[in-house]
């Protein structure tokens, strides 16, 4: 492709008065802008108020700590906590909470209402994700069967939510972290697919809107010319 | 409280078996529903709409499914036996490995079992190489988990009694013991524990099942 490598270096502080001091706390994230898996991350830290290095990864050339820290998958994100690696956006998220307890739980303490956090985001991995990809990569009959695949998963979504504001009920959580970057595609799909939620799933075009007003949120969610940056670049990379 | 605990599985489904380990080793009562997957039942359906899947746990009349779920609810809400380690990075391992097992491990073996020929050749070495990066978690290991089994013992369970039935079906050896002395081993170990010896399925019925599924796979490419 004869790109140069591009591993971008940037530190982020998020700084709260509130935030748990203790041991030293290295903490780094080996990330990707526009991968909605990495986007969980940054928005977990953000909601959490903690400081990171965020390491950025070209995926068409990945790092040697990346390859390092995440030998089975070599994919992104990758938390490193002092030194050590942890994979996988929603084990990831489910450590942050462990480890930072005080700031913004974000999983709810009830063992049912956990089961069922764990259960949906399972399924935007799988379904969201899936479509989404579908919809993202393919022409004609293939992306019109996932836009139709979508607005399936999106209504039951939505009947999830019910009148909650948000899926973890008042307070913004697992679930809402899992699914706001494959709605933040939506918004995109709208611009080159013709997809269009807000006929079909009005509810859970307010609940996006709602979480797009919050910092973590809207600052950690790449808008639409990155996001166009990353779909010609992923083209681009899958047409080698 | 009285509580209520309903398992509603098949006899033969490796995602139930995992709940089944969970709840006896907890030493939980409770009551099993056998599901015919040809004739779902209306409970089930209303308990799981979204896959319509076995295995499905109810606990006072609240529905769980999808089987990594329900053991971290059975975790969550039954403290004794624990299946997870309190430390928050041995968590974070166990659930990556758990994972590795149902969206890597089992779809790589799945796939040498159901298909011949060239199509099967070409998927083996995916599974072995599979199989490998399991084996090496278990250096210095009896369990995944270390002494006793845990979470990662009972997702990767199923191989401990599946295995050799589809190593029959198909006439190949996956887990051969010279390449795979620890994953040896750890059957042999997984199945001399109490509950996992008195909760396998028949082997004979497990093989005529397992056959008559690879012959539909075989003739048709796909589920029935």
């Amino acid at each position: 492709m004869g790109e140069s490598p591009l591993i971008i270096i940037c530190v982020r502080y998020f700084i709260e008065p509130s935030m748990t001091i203790g041991m030293a706390n290295e903490v780094i994230l080996l990330d990707y802008w526009p991968s909605p898996f990495a986007a969980r991350v940054r928005i977990a830290l953000a909601e959490k108020g903690i400081e990171y290095e965020c390491k950025e990864e070209d995926l068409a050339n990945k790092s040697p700590l990346l390859m390092k820290m995440n030998p089975i998958h070599h994919k992104v994100p990758v938390l490193i906590h002092n030194g050590r690696p942890i994979c996988e956006s929603e084990i990831i998220i489910q450590y942050i909470d462990d480890v930072w307890k005080v700031e913004s739980p974000l999983l709810p303490s009830d063992s049912y209402l956990k089961a069922k956090a764990r259960f949906w985001t399972s399924f935007i991995n799988t379904k969201v994700h899936e479509s989404g990809r579908k919809v993202w990569m393919s022409k004609g009959v293939d992306q019109e069967t996932g836009k139709e695949e979508l607005i399936e998963w999106c209504k039951l979504l939505e009947v999830e939510l019910g009148d909650k504001p948000y899926f973890g009920g008042e307070n913004f959580g697992f679930v809402d972290i899992a699914l706001v970057p494959f709605y933040n595609w939506f918004n995109f799909f709208k611009n080159f697919a013709d997809f269009n939620m807000e006929a079909e799933c009005p509810k859970l075009v307010k609940w996006g809107n709602r979480c797009m007003e919050r910092e973590s949120v809207s600052k950690s969610l790449p808008n639409s010319d990155q996001m166009y940056a990353a779909f010609l670049e992923f083209k681009k990379m899958l047409n080698m | 409280m009285a509580e209520e605990v309903k398992l509603f599985r098949t006899w033969s489904s490796p995602f139930a078996l995992r709940i089944v380990w969970a709840l006896k080793l907890k030493g939980i009562q409770y009551e099993t529903i056998f599901e015919d997957i040809s004739n779902k039942s209306p409970l089930l359906l209303q308990y799981n709409p979204v896959y319509k899947k076995v295995p499905v746990l109810v606990h006072n009349g609240k529905p769980v499914s999808e089987s990594l779920v329900i053991l971290e609810y059975i975790e969550d809400t039954w403290k004794q036996t624990p299946l997870l380690p309190e430390d928050p990075y041995e968590r974070a391992t166990a659930r990556f490995w758990a994972k590795f097992v149902d969206d890597k491990l089992m779809p790589s073996i799945w796939h040498v079992f159901v298909t011949q020929g060239k199509e099967q050749d070409e998927a083996i070495p995916l599974a072995i190489e599979n199989l490998n990066l399991i084996e090496e978690q278990l250096k210095g290991k009896k369990f995944f988990s270390g002494e006793t089994i845990g979470l990662v013992d009972i997702a990767f369970g199923w191989m401990g009694n599946l295995i050799s039935v589809l190593e029959m079906v198909t006439g190949l050896k996956l887990i051969d013991a010279e390449k795979f002395p620890l994953l040896q081993a750890w059957m042999q170990n997984l199945s001399d524990v109490q509950v996992i010896k008195e909760n396998w399925p028949p082997h004979d019925k497990l093989v005529s099942k397992f056959q008559a599924i690879r012959e539909t796979y075989l003739a048709t490419g796909a589920p029935k």
